[in-house]
């Protein structure tokens, strides 16, 4: 690490930063160009050295690694354990990292040939269940949201840069969209996740009218049950909770038995 | 002296998604010369069936990590087309103005971020940071705009909250619309200088025959429905996509392919100028001629151009609707829908090209069959033969190595492609 900084007059060195995808929309990356104000100053607290979507010029020597993306196919898996060989420190970046993301709504059907069949046809395609990263390799940090945000990346990777503790949030997206003074979407007749989603969002979509899909997992006390509950009263069909549950994966089994329970019922 | 080259590349940067480039030349013939799509395929079509519509736009958004604005707004029109229903007019005006300043956040990440790079001589935008401050500064200004825009019409600039079946959950602020119409109008300045800096880039004379695909505009430059045409004559009604996709596979391509009346067809800005150039501002129109691009024009590279020539019209477009929307008073954010059984398509000129969901709803709106034709899919075959002719056109030049490397990379950066969306 070369060491070019201070702060509060003690050096900071410059990680080398690797940006990396594997199945996935990769948005997130494109978070990170996406702000535009704090660019510049997010770009010379750390030294890009691998980034296939924006630059020529690639390296496999580098601290830390941010992967995208979820794993589908037996050669993402190979790559992502080189990355965990080269990497310091390795960062699952988004929902699709953290686990599966939207890729895996496919995992549902439990019939990959029928998946296959669906969209292919006959032509033979590769592609498994899409799993987390996690599921393969040993993750250091994980960033959550679909997309991620990037105000919460630079903070994360200030203090990554810094040696400071990184933490999530332990409370739920609710308590952000209270404080950001919204009428409840419970009020407005429309399903939400915030209750029991983990926050560090600022309630990025509820604070649009748009309930929370859960894209950043459950927070630690989440109470399900409970939102069930919410959900019954407010006679909102139990299969758009579902929807919201089984979306990005961070419900896993409890959005799994949820489905099973829904299906044996119909 | 003969031609010899080998080109190998395996995943090409400076572009979204994986894909590879193969070229092997001996003696000045070309033996081999590939596009190859090696994108994980991700299933979309079939996480959608059995789910309800409401699902469609959220999920489907997640293609694409550039164009979610556009994928979203094809869902949206599917599904209100399937259920029969037609948006408002402040709806389609807000959702215009979305998509405008999509096409320009996209549009500016392309030309400055990944295009650029390789007309100045350098491997990413990070050199320019300090080599040409003014460049990097003034693309920034413009995706900010562009962006802060989508954040205040949308949500969210990336896979955006507020746009819904019937509607938008919330509408802009009216303040906030008023100082955007004033920061595009003093954008317009920024194109002056960004069309004085491409006239310098000096773009490859190969030029390929190929069929342009686009939507047609009636009286305006087109962007969300209406017909489909061809360069080669063909006319078609949004409905009818299919017979203008014609989707198959091939062994070098985890994307699905298309053509049309010959074996590949383009699409994306240049498509669209060759389509419609005739509905185009008089601004747009000059910024083109001064940068050599007049229809119809089949050279791919100049499709940075025509990209470059669509960022004024879409900031021009944008102007006169923000006015409008400041003129009419605010009406009801959102109308009621009701689920009933149907097919809908929703054709829309997204960045790259134009693009196609289809969504086939039962009676109680949920998701029996779902369909998605991405621009990139659309042009991959197209990619691949333009290779082909590349690589015989630079033995005809007598380029060498490292130069064919090069433009072969350009030519398939000109595409713009999005390949994990094609592949989605």
């Amino acid at each position: 690490m070369k060491t070019e900084r201070t702060f509060l007059g003690v050096p900071v060195v410059k990680p080398r930063v690797g940006f990396f995808d594997l199945s996935s929309c990769e948005g997130c990356q494109l978070q990170i160009l996406n702000n535009e104000a704090t660019l510049l100053s997010f770009l010379s607290l750390v030294e890009i050295v691998n980034f296939r979507e924006g630059m020529k010029e690639k390296s496999d020597e580098y601290d830390i690694a941010f992967v995208e993306g979820s794993v589908t196919r037996a050669d993402e898996e190979e790559r992502l354990k080189r990355i965990r060989e080269n990497a310091g420190t390795l960062v699952a970046l988004g929902s699709c990292a953290c686990f599966g993301g939207v890729n895996q709504l496919k995992n549902r059907f439990h019939d990959l040939e029928w998946v296959k069949k669906e969209v292919y046809g006959d032509f033979p395609i590769e592609t498994r269940e899409a799993r987390p990263i996690s599921a393969f390799v040993p993750v250091d940090l994980e960033i959550y949201g679909c997309p991620i945000k990037k105000e919460e990346v630079e903070k994360i990777v200030t203090k990554l840069v810094l040696g400071h503790e990184i933490s999530h949030p332990n409370f739920p997206v609710c308590m952000e969209c209270k404080a950001n003074e919204n009428v409840c979407l419970y009020d407005l007749g429309e399903p939400c996740l915030g209750p029991v989603t983990r926050a560090g969002c600022d309630s990025w979509c509820t604070s649009n009218r748009m309930g929370c899909w859960g894209c950043r997992g459950p927070a630690p006390a989440a109470n399900l049950e409970q939102l069930e509950e919410i959900i019954k009263q407010k006679n909102i069909p139990q299969e758009r909770l579902l929807d919201r549950l089984e979306c990005f994966g961070g419900f896993g089994e409890a959005a799994r038995k949820m489905r099973h329970r829904l299906e044996k019922n119909s | 002296m003969k031609v010899n080259c080998n080109v190998d590349i395996r995943h090409l940067t400076r572009v979204e998604g994986h894909g590879n480039i193969r070229i092997r030349i001996q003696d000045g013939l070309v033996r081999e010369a590939n596009w190859e799509v090696v994108e994980t395929p991700r299933f979309f079509e079939a996480m959608l069936v059995g789910k309800h519509y409401e699902n469609a736009p959220y999920i489907c958004g997640r293609i694409c990590g550039i164009c979610s604005i556009g994928h979203t707004l094809a869902s949206i029109r599917a599904v209100e087309n399937a259920l029969g229903f037609i948006p408002s007019k402040q709806t389609a005006r807000l959702r215009i103005l979305l998509k405008h300043m999509e096409t320009l956040q996209s549009h500016i990440l392309h030309l400055y971020f990944l295009a650029a790079p390789d007309f100045l001589g350098v491997g990413s935008v990070l050199p320019l940071v300090d080599s040409h401050p003014e460049v990097v500064q003034a693309a920034l200004r413009l995706k900010q705009l562009a962006n802060d825009i989508c954040d205040e019409v949308g949500g969210r600039r990336l896979h955006p909250t507020r746009t819904v079946v019937g509607g938008f959950t919330m509408l802009p602020d009216k303040h906030q619309l008023q100082s955007f119409g004033e920061r595009l109008k003093k954008s317009l300045a920024d194109f002056t200088s960004s069309a004085d800096l491409f006239a310098t880039f000096e773009l490859p004379s190969f030029e390929r025959e190929t069929e342009f695909v686009s939507l047609k505009g009636e009286g305006d430059y087109p962007f969300i429905g209406g017909r489909l045409v061809s360069t080669d004559g063909v006319v078609k009604e949004e409905h009818e996509y299919r017979a203008m996709t014609n989707e198959y596979m091939a062994d070098w391509s985890t994307s699905k392919l298309s053509r049309l009346s010959r074996g590949a067809l383009a699409v994306g800005a240049l498509a669209r100028f060759n389509n419609n150039f005739n509905e185009m501002n008089a601004l747009p129109l000059e910024i083109s001629e001064k940068l050599g691009l007049s229809p119809v024009n089949h050279n791919p590279f100049m499709n940075n151009v025509a990209q470059l020539v669509e960022c004024v019209q879409v900031v021009m477009e944008s102007i006169d609707i923000i006015d409008t929307l400041l003129d009419t008073p605010w009406q009801e954010s959102k109308e009621a829908v009701e689920a009933k059984e149907g097919t809908g398509v929703g054709a829309v000129e997204v960045p790259r090209g134009i693009l196609y969901h289809c969504l086939e709803l039962d009676s109680r709106g949920r998701v029996r069959k779902a369909d998605c034709v991405i621009p990139t899919s659309q042009n991959h075959a197209n990619i691949h033969h333009d290779i082909e002719a590349l690589a015989q056109w630079c033995v005809e030049q007598g380029k060498q190595d490292k130069e064919i490397e090069l433009l072969a990379e350009m030519l398939v950066r000109a595409y713009d492609p999005c390949i994990s969306c094609s592949v989605h």
